[in-house]
């Protein structure tokens, strides 16, 4: 039996340690917002928070999250209106859309750290998660939105 | 305009039809004329064919508007990222005066009402789908308003002149009296439909032409947008295939024994494609799938490498070929020539590497099938699945689910076939997982070619020949045999055959030499690879005869207004008559494809001894913009996409098999990779042109002429690879 914070809710799972959070998300809790799109961390597609720091659920085996707290793209706010998924509208920023919650989460893993981001900055972290449709224009200038609160709205 | 607040007869052989739907509603339909000699739709009305209830009560709808007052519009496209969501429905709404913020989107079911008339099924792709739409969707809209129109006219007992509508409902002159069309559907329901239709005008539009947001976003970022590898159905199974990586190659025998002792694991299946495992979680299906013991028998594609594939394509370089366009007489031209020169250009396998792997879920039932799948070809789904189950396809549905990217490999029913076949054996609605590295290893990828150019000038620079020999694989006679004639693949020869250069003497060939590897449709077609070629060749010519190559292109297109406009726009907007900033190279492309219109000009420099692109400059006319904010999206995406080819990757292969299965091997644009792209949309009167592949033909040529004009190195193929 496995421990963890999922979301803000203690969870208690029953399911071999070995699987990758992804899969424990996607297939057994129902949470399929966490993308599959390399299995090898290298599309960040599945970037979830563990305590607060981005990493790539399909390289973390449920066994790592132990007693820890994970954040999913379901969990980012309560009410879908987290300064980046507003930004993330007003600059019309997802295409095909199915990176588009690594990269939110991503993010906003940044944005934990760095509350003002420099453009270096944002590419560092964003450099981490791929898009196919190009949408990294609108990705860097919907992180600089969500940052600086007083453009929020638009 | 043309049509502008006139009477209109539909289309002679449309159909206009009303019928009742569940819950007292009205549905709207109207059918459009299709090719004829395509498959007729199969007219079996069997009752027992409807499992899910309002879309297949009202099969040819494309708007329904409901007692109780809610409107849908239907959606007969795939969402895969390029818009059509949002542009569609701004069609329909547009001329039903109805806002974006009332209706509802219901995903079309198949039915051969939904043809793309263009590709002549059910299918998205070829940067098709506001073309098609464009005049059928906006007469079905203003048939639903002028039927709500002549419904409040009659409870009014009014002239329908008096009557106007308004966002949902229709509006007396009075100032008064208004009913909605919900109320309005019981009336109109009695009313023969209209056989005349008035188009709005382009200056009544109120959604057409502005930049409304996505309908998709907020589920997009919220994590609840539905992909095909979302889908969740009671009872469902996980699966993965193992599949023979050389091609054309069969498993000749199999072990499953330790694959059956993962836990969680169901069962282990010999199919068509491979030996499948179907597991309770898609983590037991990967487990057992790489503890299975397969030996696939040996073919002759072992020996397939791309060194070999390039050795084959050289000998189509010479000797015969067929012709796909010719004026005047080339060799003549070319003997009489000042000045003449030659080059070979070659493009690289590409894969389509969509975000989302390639998946499927089918639930066979003895009576009936449900595709839940993210497809680009609903049509061919449903084929596929009546061949397999036997069952009449009135009996198969297919849910199309967003698309993760589809790019033209969604077109294809590789990875339908694979779910069909496992929940046909067991009995389970099955979902088939593509790894990242199966969507690799068996993609149809963008072929590899080889080009041969000549081009003669005159004394005085002018280009006076040109000839232009493209080599390689036969995508369509695979996928569309019929459309091969004269041993002319038109695929691999658009954007070559219709230069739109005046030259007097010219000769457009195609040499067919296929491959063991499977080839597909890619984003921006043929364009892609024929005009890199075509576009740096002139830029060769342009350089021999010391002209600017804007210019050379501007003598070239003297007849061509529109492309005039556009290479005028593009030197203001990029600065070309001045000297470029030192350290940048700038180059120039421009490319007719899907009756658009686009000019590029790319900034680039060398860092660390790699291609950087810092700035692309675009001029874009695609004739009337239904929604600018999605085009400069598409553009933007295309010049991403065309970047990764031109700059990251390819696929090769050695010993039968493809080199690069992961994005390690097939690294794709990254963030800081991406440039800065500035965009011009020139405003036009002519029918809509397609722009989700239009991005992609002109960057890599653009940037290949930038790295010229930056280095004096001529770029001759893709990816780029500097030898300095």
């Amino acid at each position: 039996m496995i421990s963890l914070t999922l979301n803000g809710e203690p969870r208690a799972l029953d399911l071999d340690p070995e699987m990758p959070l992804l899969w424990v998300l996607r297939d057994h809790l129902g949470l399929m917002g966490t993308k599959y799109g390399c299995g090898k961390a290298e599309c960040g597609a599945c970037i979830v928070h563990l305590d607060g720091e981005p990493v790539n659920a399909c390289m973390t085996p449920l066994s790592q999250v132990e007693g820890r707290s994970v954040t999913t793209i379901e969990g980012l706010s309560s009410d879908g209106r987290h300064p980046l998924q507003l930004a993330w509208i007003i600059e019309q920023v997802p295409q095909c859309g199915y990176c588009q919650p690594g990269q939110i989460m991503m993010a906003a893993a940044l944005l934990n750290k760095h509350p003002r981001p420099t453009d270096a900055q944002i590419e560092e972290a964003m450099s981490r998660v791929l898009c196919r449709c190009g949408t990294y224009e609108r990705i860097r200038r919907a992180v600089h939105r969500a940052a600086s609160p007083e453009v929020q709205n638009g | 305009m043309a049509d502008a607040g006139v009477g209109r007869r539909l289309s002679r052989r449309s159909l206009l039809k009303i019928g009742a739907l569940a819950g007292g509603g009205l549905a709207l339909g109207i059918h459009l004329p299709v090719r004829a000699e395509l498959d007729p739709e199969p007219r079996s009305a069997d009752a027992k064919t409807a499992p899910e209830a309002p879309v297949e009560l009202a099969p040819n709808a494309w708007v329904r508007i409901h007692g109780d007052g809610r409107i849908e519009l239907v959606l007969a496209r795939s969402e895969m990222g390029q818009g059509v969501m949002t542009a569609l429905p701004m069609l329909l709404a547009e001329e039903l005066e109805v806002g974006l913020d009332q209706v509802q989107l219901v995903i079309a079911p198949v039915a051969r009402v939904y043809a793309n008339r263009l590709l002549g099924v059910q299918a998205t792709g070829e940067s098709t789908s506001v073309r098609d739409a464009w005049t059928p969707l906006r007469e079905a809209g203003a048939a639903a308003r002028a039927l709500m129109i002549a419904a409040a006219a009659s409870v009014w007992e009014a002239l329908p002149s008096d009557c106007q509508a308004r966002r949902g409902r229709v509006h007396h002159s009075d100032g008064v009296r208004s009913l909605s069309y919900g109320e309005l559907v019981a009336t109109a329901s009695g009313l023969a439909p209209p056989d005349r239709v008035a188009l709005k005008s382009p200056a009544a539009w109120t959604l057409i032409g502005t930049s409304q947001q996505r309908l998709d976003t907020p589920e997009k970022v919220s994590g609840g947008a539905h992909f095909g590898l979302d889908i969740r159905l009671p009872g469902l199974l996980f699966a993965t295939l193992y599949r023979c990586p050389v091609p054309g190659s069969r498993v000749l025998s199999w072990r499953a024994a330790e694959t059956l002792k993962v836990a969680g694991v169901v069962d282990v299946l010999a199919v068509r494609n491979g030996i499948g495992v179907v597991a309770e979680s898609t983590w037991a299906a990967l487990q057992g799938r790489a503890r299975l013991d397969v030996s696939c028998r040996p073919t002759v594609n072992a020996n397939l490498d791309s060194q070999r594939i390039r050795s084959r394509l050289r000998i189509g370089l010479k000797g015969r070929s067929a012709v796909a366009r010719k004026s005047g007489d080339v060799s003549l031209a070319l003997a009489a020539a000042a000045h003449e020169i030659e080059a070979v250009y070659e493009v690289g396998f590409q894969p389509h590497a969509c975000m989302e792997p390639m998946n499927c879920t089918a639930d066979v039932q003895p009576d009936r099938c449900a595709l839940y799948v993210p497809t680009q070809a609903q049509e061919g789904a449903r084929a596929i699945a009546s061949a397999i189950t036997g069952l009449a396809p009135g009996r198969i549905s297919v849910h199309t689910s967003l698309l993760g990217g589809g790019d033209g490999r969604r077109l294809e029913q590789d990875f339908v076939v694979d779910a069909l076949e496992l929940s046909l054996r067991v009995h389970r609605p099955v979902q088939v997982v593509w790894t990242r590295e199966d969507d690799f290893r068996h993609d149809f990828f963008r072929p590899m070619t080889l080009h041969r150019l000549r081009g003669g000038l005159d004394a005085e620079g002018r280009v006076t020949a040109w000839f232009h020999r493209v080599v390689g694989p036969s995508v369509l006679a695979r996928l569309r045999p019929d459309s091969i004639r004269d041993g002319i693949d038109p695929f691999m020869v658009e954007g070559a055959a219709d230069i739109a250069y005046e030259i007097p003497d010219l000769r457009i060939e195609y040499r067919r030499a296929d491959t063991p590897a499977a080839v597909g449709l890619w984003r921006g077609g043929g364009y892609a690879h024929t005009s890199f070629a075509a576009e740096c060749f002139l830029d060769e010519l342009a350089a021999a005869a010391g002209q600017d190559p804007l210019m050379m292109r501007r003598h070239l297109l003297a007849g061509s207004p529109r492309h005039l406009r556009l290479l005028d726009r593009i030197g203001e907007r990029a600065g070309w008559g001045a000297a470029a900033t030192q350290g940048l190279g700038r180059g120039l492309a421009l490319v007719a494809a899907f009756e658009s219109l686009i000019a590029m000009v790319a900034e680039v420099a060398l860092e660390g001894g790699r291609v950087r692109v810092h700035r692309v400059f675009c001029v874009v006319d695609c004739g009337r913009v239904v929604n600018p904010d999605l085009v400069r999206g598409q553009i933007q995406g295309g010049v991403a996409y065309g970047l990764t080819a031109a700059l990251k990757g390819e696929i090769s292969f050695t010993d039968g098999q493809v080199d690069q299965l992961d994005f390690e091997q097939y690294p794709l644009l990254r963030f800081g990779e991406m440039p800065e792209v500035v965009i011009d949309i020139l405003p036009s009167d002519a029918d809509p042109g397609g722009v989700s592949g239009l991005g992609v033909p002109p960057i890599a040529p653009a940037v290949a002429n930038a790295v010229f004009a930056l280095t004096g190195e001529r770029v001759r193929s893709l990816p780029i690879r500097l030898a300095s």
